[in-house]
């Protein structure tokens, strides 16, 4: 397929089935989150970077020869290995043998939240969830420094992209508080059903880029400057490793949400909430940013 | 045979990152490239939700009259997975973007060409700044 377009499309719809495979063999947090930023965010992303390059891709100069038999042979190679992996939903397969029976059987008396994917990502498995926090947030930094940071008063496009476009205003305004509510909703339900922090951030970036798209940018950075934007992602790392800091102050090791209050299980809720929240911020701001970055620019002829 | 059912998501997984591998490594166009290993990537996400499911398992959400629940554990690894994924999609992307901006392309073979050209140019230049300063 020669049309980039086509395929970043069609990378949409993929992204879009694998979250209805992740619904199906029962990883609802996943899916949601695959539908959020699969679907969704990736496909603008993509989107706004063709519009800096080129929709076109050159015609093939190589033979496909080689890498195809380059693909066939590994390819054969990893079929040959799955002949000795445990069968789908097998039971005594290794991976549900070494730390999941605790997680399912005492995360609700430890940690005291029924939703034990949000249990063990911020509380158990705290210290690897800040650690990817981190990684976004260099991601994100990285971006910013090739892309170069927000500017204050820079010549702003006043109108959108795609024009005016009344109904798709009319329906953008309708939908957009409920897209907010619900990210607000998703963070802060997280730990009774499928959601947290990386979900929300997402869903309430992909409300204020949808914003972006059809208001035009003007209209959109009067809601959130985006020179903000590093800051809260920067303040959404400090929270993070805020509340690893004030455990280790009051004596616990870092991140041991128990010492935030005199109830263990008060503390593990508590230190999840903010933990969470702190994810969500940088999140939210980190994709906003970048999508400014990459829609903000202007491409050259 | 009676492996097939339960081995098919994995075969599945080995085409969709096979697919991924081989938009990698034989498509020139750099935005391709990009989404190859996104492909490639998502089938990894896959493979790893596929282990975590338990015949007859729910969703790991603790609830009453459910004693069975998928493992969360490759759950909360995939979730992350994803958006640390988008997020080096971006810095990829970005680098793209500055590429395009840099060589006027984002053809693989176009911008090796250039940097041949240049290469060989300034050889040239070094070489004549000896011969006249000799």
């Amino acid at each position: 397929m020669r049309d980039l377009f086509g395929v970043v499309m069609l990378f949409g719809v993929y992204s879009l089935l694998t979250a209805i495979l992740f619904m199906d063999l029962d990883a609802v947090d996943v899916a949601f989150t695959e539908a959020a930023v699969g679907a969704g965010v990736t496909t603008v992303l993509l989107l706004s970077s063709l519009r800096l390059t080129r929709r076109w891709e050159a015609p093939p100069r190589h033979n496909p020869l080689v890498s195809l038999l380059v693909v066939g042979v590994t390819g054969a190679a990893l079929v040959y290995a799955t002949l000795d992996a445990p069968l789908l939903g097998d039971p005594s397969a290794p991976v549900h043998k070494h730390v999941a029976p605790h997680y399912l059987q005492l995360a609700a008396e430890e940690v005291g939240m029924p939703n034990i994917v949000t249990a063990v990502l911020a509380s158990y498995r705290g210290y690897d969830t800040f650690g990817e926090t981190l990684v976004i947030f260099t991601a994100g930094l990285a971006v910013l420094l090739l892309l170069g940071f927000p500017e204050a008063r820079k010549s702003r496009v006043a109108s959108s992209a795609i024009g005016d476009q009344v109904v798709l205003k009319v329906v953008v305004k309708l939908l957009i508080p409920l897209i907010l509510l619900y990210a607000l909703y998703v963070q802060f339900h997280g730990d009774f059903g499928a959601g947290g922090g990386f979900q929300a951030g997402v869903i309430f970036a992909t409300g204020l880029i949808l914003y972006d798209m059809v208001f035009g940018g003007a209209v959109a950075r009067g809601v959130i400057p985006a020179s903000w934007l590093p800051r809260l992602a920067a303040l959404g790392v400090l929270i993070y490793g805020g509340v690893g800091l004030i455990s280790m102050l009051a004596g616990k090791p870092f991140l041991d949400y128990s010492a935030l209050s005199t109830d263990p299980v008060r503390g593990q809720h508590l230190g999840v909430l903010l933990v969470e929240l702190g994810v969500g911020i940088t999140v939210f701001s980190i994709v906003l940013s970048i999508f400014h970055a990459l829609s903000g620019r202007k491409p050259q002829s | 045979m009676s492996e097939i059912p339960g081995l098919f998501n994995y075969w599945v997984v080995v085409f969709l990152m096979m697919a991924g591998f081989y938009v990698v490594i034989s498509q020139g166009n750099l935005v391709k490239k990009l989404v190859g290993l996104g492909l490639f990537q998502a089938s990894v996400f896959i493979l790893y939700i596929t282990m975590g499911n338990l015949s007859g398992g729910q969703a790991p959400i603790v609830s009453q009259g459910v004693f069975i629940y998928s493992n969360p554990l490759p759950h909360v690894l995939i979730l992350t997975a994803i958006v640390v994924g988008v997020a080096t999609t971006a810095v990829g992307l970005a680098l793209v973007v500055r590429i395009h901006e840099a060589y006027g392309t984002v053809e693989e073979d176009e911008i090796h060409a250039r940097d041949m050209a240049d290469d060989e140019s300034l050889f040239e230049e070094n070489r004549d700044g000896e011969e006249s300063g000799r």
